[in-house]
């Protein structure tokens, strides 16, 4: 009986667990196979074949280097925006939190164009642009630029709910205790936070190396410069090399879940450090 | 905020500014290398792949300079886009003139009288709109009048996203006009001919992958060059080209942008490589990526390979492009007509 | 409680209630500082570049009738996938949480996958699937179900974009909730369904909330994915997006911000309004 009331009966679980299984592969592994196939279909030489050419090397080095500098970014004001928001309060706060929702109303159609309005030759600060000889767009600071946009609320948004639910009753202990606010900041809410973090943190960075709209405005398109990986698939699809397009593609795939397991690595530590917390 | 807050909250965004600003300095010149920009639309790649070493080794012969390229492909409309907002393309090599025009006009970074620059309207390769169909021509599809019979769905993308599309509407617009009469029969003929269309996609290769690769339709409209390439690669055996009785000698412009060329030093070597595309060893060259070459030596060698078809031009069936673009393609156009009355 | 130690908020302004937690000049400066740069200040240039096009021509691009329609296609093919996330989200979050199943680490590796996959490939890999002669098109046609080139299918698309939104705002608060409060709830005589119903369901509905919305937002957005799937005829399958890139293919950029910004503020607005909800319902439970 007791065990009942806090875990569901074993047909129910089995149920539950059949449905969203059903559900993930039906909307996610299909896909998945299907890419995965497509990139197969002429054997393992073509797939290799495809990724090792020097534009798709360039590629994916652009894109790990767009997403080493735009998941930190996003890290560094996900915290502070959710600190900030979740530990006091003021007016106007849901205004705030759907200010750091804005990017995801805006189309990626738009996002690119926006940064056009600003940095094109004829946009607003075109023309300081070119006196100086900077290159914004069409250069790697405008793919950075857009894609900090595209991921903007991720981490942000990760954590607000999460911080909202656990309050600030450790914190104030924890100060109340003598710590300062660094302090406190580390040993007592890093932890708390930590797997919201991880999943903000791995959201970003997934939707980093995936943006395409955005990037595909400010990019320019030159190849082996400014080319991200998402880019590159769609030239090599609208080349008909369909291999190499969904070879890349599964390889973008891969990369996104390399940052999971890394995120498993960090769950199995911790349970070995505080035991089973929950 | 007090002091500290404010002194740390410089802090962070000098952390958060430095790299994204260190990224934005431009990248030293080598003097001995000479850089050439070429913006151009999606199925040149192969084409410019073969050229573009060819002409490097001519250059080298001829001033001892090296040259190498930056090639930038995508859709015509969206690359004139981003050379007038900043792409520095040294050359833009795309698929409509009006395309180019926009350049000229919005950029303002070539001469309004940019096709007058290079011969034959400054297209050193045609094409035109034929037919695909799968092998054995199932539905006996010959020409346009095949396309509005009832049952038979007609594959060709959006023109409004597509300036493939809009060679495509064009051509049958032609057809309309010459077998209707009159600008109302050409309007009736399109309006029928898209009923019979099931899939608008966004881009010209996109509808051949759903022709293709998915199967869908009777008929694709398409561009000669990009059709061989679906008869000769995708599909061996799959699919057969038909030439309609009337189609539009389709004229892909080049042209150097000669602000940026000025700006970085390239005007001769740019005009060069354009000029470069009309001599034979570029024309067989195009011949062989399936573009229609201008020489008429070369053409005489391909004969067999490009049928005779009766060929209007958008100069003087339509007035040019951009007289087309407004009467057609921009809000209120024809194909807006089209789609909002029935 | 002695706060000596620490950097006391000094003179609290009249804004914001007081409290003892240090820090916030500091994140909230830099929050505002930031999201100005970022955010703002850019989606400033849309609305600058509209304004430039007066009212008349505003309303004609904005509010056209081709332009209604495609409002009315984004929104609702985006709230129906939004609905269908948010059911199947908390399912998948609720499995993924509690129970434990053989292949568990590969199946919570897979909700990434809408993120990671750029959403061209996604589309061409759904309407590979869902068109006619597809693996499952080849099985639904004969039905009579037609999933490419329709509606259905822009929905379809648009539950893969926004699965991992739900499931992954839902997953940390559902982790981080303690069984304790279950356990009381339990010993209190509640039955396992009403105590979902009344403890573990309130706690999670924000997050909930913010999944669907986000999911909802993105989904309205959508083009990379939706265009290979949708057929783009005008008027029936043709989406909000789409408008704006036939609009840039004009070189009508005034044109294009007219139709983002109509986009922009309809979702800013629903957005408002869920989070305003929240907020609300945060105060009643007295948090």
């Amino acid at each position: 009986m007791k065990l009942r009331a806090t875990t569901e009966g074993r047909l129910t679980q089995f149920a539950l667990i059949a449905i969203a299984l059903a559900f993930l592969g039906f909307f996610l592994l299909l896909p998945l196979v299907a890419v995965f196939s497509e990139a197969l279909k002429q054997g393992a030489g073509a797939f290799i074949a495809a990724i090792e050419t020097p534009d798709a090397w360039a590629a994916i080095k652009l894109t790990l280097m767009i997403a080493a500098i735009s998941v930190p970014l996003n890290v560094v004001f996900g915290i502070a925006a959710s600190w900030a928001i979740t530990k006091f309060s003021f007016p106007g706060k849901s205004l705030l939190i759907t200010l750091i929702d804005l990017p995801f109303s805006v189309s990626p159609v738009v996002s690119g164009l926006i940064f056009v309005l600003l940095f094109g030759a004829n946009g607003l600060f075109g023309a300081w642009l070119q006196a100086h000889d900077l290159k914004i767009i069409f250069a790697v600071p405008g793919i950075v630029l857009a894609t900090v946009f595209i991921t903007f609320p991720f981490v942000a948004r990760e954590l607000i709910p999460l911080m909202m639910e656990q309050g600030k009753d450790d914190e104030e202990a924890a100060l109340s205790l003598g710590a300062n606010g660094w302090q406190t900041f580390w040993h007592v809410t890093l932890p708390n936070i930590r797997w919201g973090l991880l999943y903000g943190v791995l959201l970003c960075n997934a939707r980093a190396m995936g943006e395409f709209g955005a990037v595909s405005v400010v990019s320019g398109h030159i190849r082996g410069e400014t080319n991200t990986m998402p880019l590159h698939v769609e030239i090599l699809y609208n080349e008909y090399d369909f291999v190499g397009a969904f070879a890349v593609a599964s390889l973008l795939a891969c990369l996104a879940l390399v940052t999971l397991v890394a995120k498993s690595v960090l769950e199995w530590r911790f349970d070995l450090h505080s035991g089973a917390s929950h | 905020m007090n002091r500290r807050a404010f002194a740390s909250a410089t802090l962070a965004f000098g952390l958060v500014l430095g790299p994204v600003l260190a990224g934005c300095s431009g990248k030293s010149a080598n003097p001995n290398a000479i850089e050439l920009t070429n913006v151009s639309y999606d199925p040149t790649r192969e084409l410019y792949q073969a050229i573009n070493p060819a002409f490097a080794a001519y250059w080298k012969q001829k001033t001892g300079k090296d040259v190498t390229f930056r090639m930038s492909h995508g859709g015509s409309g969206k690359q004139s886009r981003a050379i007038i907002d900043g792409l520095e393309a040294d050359v833009a090599t795309l698929a409509l003139a009006y395309d180019i025009d926009a350049i000229a006009q919005k950029g303002k970074l070539l001469p309004a009288d940019w096709q007058k620059a290079l011969p034959d309207n400054s297209a050193p390769y045609t094409s035109t709109i034929v037919f695909l169909v799968r092998q054995g021509n199932p539905k006996g599809i010959k020409d346009w009048a095949d396309l509005v019979k009832p049952g038979v769905q007609v594959i060709t993308p959006n023109p409004k996203t597509s300036g493939g599309a809009r060679w495509n509407f064009l051509a049958a617009w032609a057809y309309g006009k010459k077998a209707g009469g009159s600008d109302a029969a050409a309007e009736a003929y399109v309006r029928k001919l898209f009923a019979n269309v099931p899939v608008l996609d966004s881009g010209a290769r996109g509808a051949t992958t759903t022709f293709v690769e998915r199967g869908i339709g009777d008929v694709l409209i398409s561009w000669e060059n990009e059709a061989f390439l679906a008869e000769k690669e995708l599909g061996k055996g799959k699919f057969q080209i038909v030439a309609p009785s009337i189609s539009i000698l389709a004229e892909p412009p080049v042209a150097v942008v000669s602000a940026n060329a000025k700006k970085h030093g390239t005007t001769e070597v740019a005009d060069a490589y354009l000029r470069y595309l009309y001599t034979p060893e570029a024309q067989t060259a195009i011949a062989h990526n399936f573009y229609r070459p201008r020489d008429p030596k070369v053409a005489e060698q391909f004969k067999s390979q490009f049928p005779d078809i009766p060929m209007v031009t958008v100069d003087k069936e339509f007035g040019g492009w951009g007289k087309a673009q407004k009467t057609f393609f921009d809000d209120g156009g024809v194909f807006d007509r089209i789609y909002t009355k029935k | 409680m002695s706060t000596t130690t620490l950097s006391p908020p000094r003179a609290a302004r009249r804004w914001r209630k007081p409290s003892v937690l240090p820090g916030f000049g500091l994140t909230f400066g830099f929050t505002l500082g930031w999201l100005s740069l970022i955010v703002l200040i850019p989606i400033a240039a849309i609305f600058l570049k509209a304004a430039g096009m007066g009212w008349s021509h505003f309303l004609e691009v904005g509010f056209s009738s081709r332009a209604l329609s495609a409002y009315r296609l984004s929104f609702g093919t985006a709230a129906a996938a939004g609905l269908v996330n948010a059911v199947f989200g908390l399912l998948v979050a609720w499995v993924l949480v509690r129970y434990v199943f053989p292949g568990k680490a590969i199946i919570s590796a897979l909700v990434d996958l809408p993120f990671a996959l750029p959403t061209a490939v996604a589309g061409i890999a759904l309407t590979a699937l869902y068109a006619p002669n597809g693996w499952v098109g080849q099985f639904l046609d004969p039905l009579g179900i037609k999933v490419a080139f329709t509606p259905l299918g822009i929905t379809i698309a648009l539950v893969f974009i926004g699965l991992p939104f739900v499931v992954r705002s839902v997953e940390p608060v559902l982790a981080d909730l303690g069984k304790d409060v279950e356990e009381a709830a339990a010993t209190l005589g509640a039955t396992r369904s009403q105590t979902f119903l009344r403890v573990i369901f309130p706690a999670i509905a924000p997050a909930l909330l913010t999944g669907f919305a986000m999911a909802f937002a993105r989904g309205v957005g959508e083009y990379g994915s939706v265009i290979f799937i949708s057929g783009n005829m005008p008027g029936k399958t043709e989406i909000a997006p789409l408008l704006i890139v036939t609009q840039l293919e004009q070189y009508a950029y005034e044109g294009a911000t007219a139709i983002a910004v109509v986009m922009m503020l309809v979702s800013f607005t629903i957005l408002l309004g869920i989070n305003a909800v929240q907020a609300a319902g945060r105060k009643r439970m007295g948090a």
